[in-house]
């Protein structure tokens, strides 16, 4: 009976695992392999570096945020990776967002609060388009789970810029070379290079340590539940494990009545 | 028939007008079940469980949803990021469909191992065909839903295999779309859908359970029952075994859901649909891989539509391909390594169908698929007429005892069970 139970829960969690397996047989386009790198917030237990994020968030505001919209974030947001209210209030206070219309009907602008989302850097569309070559800078916040290989992609992708393409490798005008994206052709300018941003913690910025930091802020906007999940997920497996061998001790008591 | 519970004056009134007391105990606790059932006979209840999961957690997630092709994604994201729990309704739902395929598919094969589509159970086989249809129309639609760029192109690629139909396909995709392209009319029609299949399913899933109560279920031995001494009852002895395969799933359940959520789902799918650029490899959710395959196996997009239909209706016809009287594969040693070969031949047909039509994939393809058919076209037909199987146990509880007595030496004459279990 109980190698009929362990070949039933294998049976589960293998098809589960292959059904996942067949999925990654396309993960991998022409581009490079992706290097490994150490993160803190990945594997079960892992957490988001409070002062990696704050750095991260630095960088998204002085060098992404030029270009690219944060849609699914709000200011109040920050409360979860340690901004407190003031401080998120101040950080709104940066920023303009249109509201209205007013009594006039006029549309007017005013300085944005916690509850407002992060403004567009672009009208729309094709503002965006004109002022970028012709490219649209996709929206950040889900970019990590977005991309096969996740935060490992992101951090290839911004590290991975060569200021010359290799020869014989025709690159079209406005575009740049990278190792990691599909057709090593990008339209996105080299984003970060040594000393983009000052850190206010005074963390040396070095292209990696830049790449590591805005990856980290990134993985938080595409899963801000992750840390409660995997919280709530240990106490639930832990739950169903006691649960199960209790349920599987009964079991074997009221069968025994049947011997 | 009188329920420990009559003892309630209240039971007893309101059982003489609606017998739900009687009926739910004759159904759920003293309902005669094979007294050797395995853990492979949980699956049954399990996907059951997965149905109403998904119910449950559909039902939630419906009262956050809006189903526009401006609103599903944001909504979804809506759904993930401001509503409380919202993330785990949406992962168990998402995880969910794809546990219930698991579960289903397990299912499925045992019942082709042990044999239980043989008479008397063709029309509960019937029920259970039918809820793999039902199933697959409403995961695709639902997969749908989020309106990123692998529902869009997916809906797009699968809705198009209509067009294959000849004189009215065309027309019939435009009717089936509400326009001339995957459009909001789609989404919304594909919403509406998604929300009614599953409560068609459950009527199918009572059908399927009504057949199965008739004529009682099946076992690991295949032989009918012959006397009470081949029965205990439903409760505790079932209830509490499926408890713990209930344990086993809801655990392999959890550690998706909480640690690997999107690991079974398309990264693409986080980008808004688009329909102006078309992703470089369009993919079925994994529990359609085999039919992909099978659908592009055939050259002709008619005849692979028409293969891929046929690979899942040829189940209503096994109970008479199958031409074998014993039903069990314990005591038929060829079909049991045909079994095998077959479970191999449908693995294979799902990672040929994850993988893009070209180079060794594309033979591999054909083969699978023609040793698909043949396994239920010329295989078991040949089965039932050469094979010869070993003999058949006088009876369960004989088989059971037997087994018992052998493995426990010395533990005493277990002549005098209480076989009924019931004091």
């Amino acid at each position: 009976m109980r190698a009929r139970l362990f070949a039933m829960a294998t049976a589960l969690g293998l098809m589960f695992a292959g059904a996942g397996f067949t999925q990654v047989a396309h993960a991998s386009g022409d581009a490079a392999e992706l290097p490994d790198h150490e993160w803190k917030h990945t594997g079960m237990f892992g957490t988001f570096d409070r002062a990696e994020l704050h750095r991260g968030f630095q960088v998204f505001q002085e060098v992404c945020a030029s270009c690219h919209s944060l849609e699914f974030i709000a200011f109040r947001n920050l409360v979860e990776i340690g901004y407190s209210e003031e401080q998120i209030k101040a950080i709104a206070a940066e920023y303009e967002v249109e509201d209205g219309p007013d009594a006039e009907g006029d549309m007017f602008m005013r300085p944005a609060r916690s509850y407002d989302y992060f403004p567009d850097p672009f009208a729309n569309p094709q503002a965006a388009r004109a002022s970028n070559g012709g490219a649209l800078p996709p929206d950040l916040s889900l970019m990590v789970k977005a991309r096969d290989g996740g935060v490992d992609y992101l951090y290839a992708l911004l590290t991975g810029y060569e200021e010359e393409a290799p020869e014989g490798f025709e690159l079209v005008e406005g575009m740049s070379y990278n190792h990691y994206f599909r057709g090593n052709q990008i339209a996105m300018p080299e984003p970060l290079y040594e000393e983009a941003v000052e850190y206010a913690d005074g963390t040396e910025p070095t292209l990696e340590q830049l790449a590591h930091d805005v990856s980290v802020f990134l993985a938080w906007a595409a899963e801000p539940e992750m840390e409660f999940r995997k919280k709530t997920g240990l106490k639930v497996l832990i739950f169903i494990a006691i649960f199960t061998a209790l349920i599987y001790i009964i079991k074997r008591r009221i069968w025994a009545r049947l011997h | 028939m009188t329920t420990p519970l009559h003892r309630y004056k209240i039971v007893q009134w309101i059982d003489y007008r609606l017998p739900i007391f009687s009926w739910s105990h004759e159904h759920l606790v003293v309902y005669p079940a094979p007294r050797n059932l395995n853990y492979w006979w949980n699956f049954g209840s399990l996907a059951g469980i997965m149905l109403v999961l998904q119910i449950v957690t559909g039902v939630i997630l419906a009262m956050h949803f809006t189903a526009h092709v401006d609103y599903a994604f944001d909504s979804t994201e809506h759904i993930m990021r401001n509503v409380e729990w919202g993330w785990m309704m949406r992962y168990l739902h998402a995880n969910g469909a794809s546990m219930f395929f698991v579960v289903v598919y397990i299912h499925i094969f045992r019942g082709f191992y042990y044999g239980s589509y043989k008479s008397p159970r063709e029309i509960l086989w019937w029920m259970g065909v039918l809820i793999l249809f039902l199933m697959m129309g409403s995961s695709f639609m639902g997969y749908v839903l989020p309106w990123g760029q692998m529902s869009f192109w997916a809906a797009t690629v699968i809705t198009n295999l209509v067009s294959a139909i000849p004189w009215i396909g065309e027309t019939l995709v435009t009717w089936l779309w509400g326009g001339f392209s995957v459009d909001n009319p789609t989404l919304n029609r594909f919403y509406s859908l998604h929300y009614l299949l599953p409560f068609l399913l459950v009527g199918v899933v009572f059908l399927h359970l009504w057949a199965l109560h008739h004529r009682k279920s099946n076992n690991p031995l295949g032989i009918d029952i012959k006397s009470s001494k081949d029965t205990i009852p439903f409760s505790p002895y079932y209830t509490v075994k499926d408890m713990v395969g209930l344990g086993v799933m809801l655990f392999v359940l959890a550690i998706f859901v909480f640690y690997l959520p999107n690991y079974l789902g398309e990264t693409i799918n986080y980008i808004k649909a688009d329909p102006l650029v078309t992703p470089p490899h369009i993919v079925p959710e994994w529990y359609f891989l085999p039919y992909y395959a099978i659908l592009r196996a055939v050259p002709d997009k008619l005849g692979g539509v028409i293969a891929m239909v046929a690979s899942i209706a040829i189940l209503f016809v096994l109970p008479w391909l199958d031409t074998c009287k014993v039903r069990s594969a314990r005591f038929r040693p060829i079909y049991k390594q045909f079994f095998w070969i077959f479970l191999a031949d449908c693995l294979v047909l799902g990672w040929v169908g994850a993988n893009p039509p070209e180079g060794s994939f594309i033979l591999i393809g054909r083969i699978c698929t023609v040793y698909y058919f043949a396994h239920f076209l010329i295989i078991l037909p040949l089965l039932g007429k050469f094979e010869r199987t070993r003999p058949l146990p006088e009876s369960i509880h004989q088989a059971v005892l037997a087994k018992k007595g052998g493995d426990d030496a010395g533990s005493g004459s277990p002549g005098e069970t209480n076989a009924a279990g019931n004091p």
